[in-house]
């Protein structure tokens, strides 16, 4: 017990570096998700044939391929097309991206549960579909989506670990250097399982925070 | 005001609208009768653009009604409606329902669409509902608060889709009350109805449809007093005959 106290005092401020670079991962990734699949969704929504196959497309290609495939694609494979990424920036866009599928799909369900005779409603009082959009529909999907919109996040936070095979230096990364170099496996993955584990907590409380405030009575 | 000429309207294969001739002017209060599935209710949603048509027209102070135009925006600012089962704006309060077009589609200032908004209110007998959501509402309540958005806008016409057919029955004589008020202000109304008490002591004129054609049309008396069409007896003994 005394050498896991010692070790994880050693490990300690390597592993939170690592955990900087995951929560930063995971919020640039969340914004992108966020608003790349409300506009995915909306696209989906809108009526229009073209865009919302493009969307429909979009979504099942991306769901379709496993996000580690999708990361070494970004990372190894867009360089020989000129364009060169950070190891940061690859996993942020290819977690961003990914998710923004799962995200959509969220957003969709949302948006189709609002009744039908809210949109006939604001139409019948002039309104265009922008209007519709952001004065009738949104606020009311969102409430309905506030739910699966927490659970993705935190899904999100865990699967940043996958970033760790194209090199970004988040926690699991750091660990799995940590444990190659000292084979203190245990130590260190409890440290980074504890570590994930304090990371969620408060997306958690703030997930909950957000549906009692806005959700649906 | 309210010109329609030869409308036809299909869903698909299914002709629901045969050829409608009517005209509304200004001020008058006309009832549309007749059996669930005569078409009177997708009329009623062509004219303010709810639904597309294939043939014919319609037109308000002489401008076309084209469901896929942008010009539709303004036509519906001017000719508003009701609808069958409220459709409030669940997130909003009475009152906020109520200036939510004044001020985001017409762009009134909030002080006069509110201050609009109460007097309206208070005129449907809610004026202490101002900042209550619908669901703390009775429906007889929500279809008043529907009407005072309606008259928000400050239309010329108001169209309204069978407004007492979702409510207890209680509650029908409180919004048949309010709609009646309005008609001897002079607002020009358009309603589908299945209540011919309303329609007989409100209507200035009551047309009977069935089939996707109006089939007779007159004065509230004629028309449910001593109606000339074997249908529309038919019809009206069958309305009676369950009160």
């Amino acid at each position: 017990m005394t050498n896991f106290l010692t070790d994880a005092q050693a490990y300690l401020p390597i592993l939170l570096r690592g955990a900087a670079t995951t929560v930063g991962i995971a919020f640039c990734a969340l914004v992108i998700a966020t608003l790349f699949g409300l506009v995915l969704a909306l696209m989906r929504y809108s009526g229009n044939p073209i865009l919302s196959w493009t969307s429909r497309s979009f979504v099942n290609v991306v769901r379709g391929i496993p996000i580690l495939v999708q990361l070494f694609y970004i990372y190894f494979v867009l360089p020989d097309w000129g364009i060169d990424l950070t190891a940061f920036q690859a996993g942020a866009i290819g977690l961003g991206l990914a998710y923004s599928c799962y995200m959509a799909e969220n957003f969709r369900a949302g948006l189709e549960a609002v009744d039908n005779g809210q949109i006939e409603a604001a139409q019948s009082i002039g309104m265009g579909w922008g209007l519709t959009m952001r004065r009738v529909i949104l606020p009311q999907a969102f409430r309905t989506v506030l739910p699966p919109y927490g659970n993705t996040m935190i899904m999100l936070l865990k699967d940043t670990s996958q970033a760790s095979v194209i090199t970004v230096a988040e926690m699991t990364f750091q660990a799995k250097m940590l444990a190659a170099s000292t084979f203190e496996n245990l130590t260190v993955y409890t440290l980074v399982a504890g570590l994930y584990l304090t990371l969620s907590v408060p997306l958690f409380i703030l997930a909950s925070w957000l549906e009692r405030r806005f959700g649906k009575k | 005001m309210i010109d329609i000429h030869a409308l036809h309207k299909s869903y698909g294969d299914l002709e629901v609208l045969k050829g409608i001739d009517l005209t509304v002017k200004k001020g008058e209060v006309v009832c549309l009768i007749g059996a669930s599935g005569s078409g009177k209710s997708t009329l009623l949603r062509c004219v303010n653009g709810l639904e597309v048509y294939q043939g014919g027209a319609i037109r308000v102070d002489e401008r076309l009604v084209e469901a896929e135009r942008k010009s539709i925006r303004d036509i519906r600012t001017r000719v508003t409606m009701v609808f069958q089962r409220f459709n409030l704006f669940p997130h909003r309060t009475a009152l906020q329902n109520v200036t939510e077009g004044p001020i985001y589609v017409k762009g009134e200032p909030r002080a006069e669409a509110e201050a609009y908004g109460r007097e309206l209110l208070a005129r449907m007998g809610l004026a202490d509902k101002a900042d209550v959501y619908p669901d703390r509402l009775s429906g007889g309540q929500q279809q008043r608060v529907a009407i005072a958005r309606a008259l928000a806008m400050r239309p010329e016409a108001i169209l309204f889709d069978e407004p007492t057919s979702a409510l207890d029955p209680e509650l029908v004589g409180e919004v048949l009350a309010a709609m009646r008020q309005l008609a001897e202000e002079g607002m020009t109304m358009l309603v589908v109805t299945h209540e011919m008490g309303f329609a007989k002591e409100v209507a200035d004129r009551v047309l009977f449809m069935h089939g996707g054609l109006i089939l007779e049309e007159g004065p509230a008396a004629q028309v449910l007093g001593n109606p000339q069409h074997e249908r529309t007896r038919d019809f009206l003994s069958r309305i009676l005959e369950h009160g």
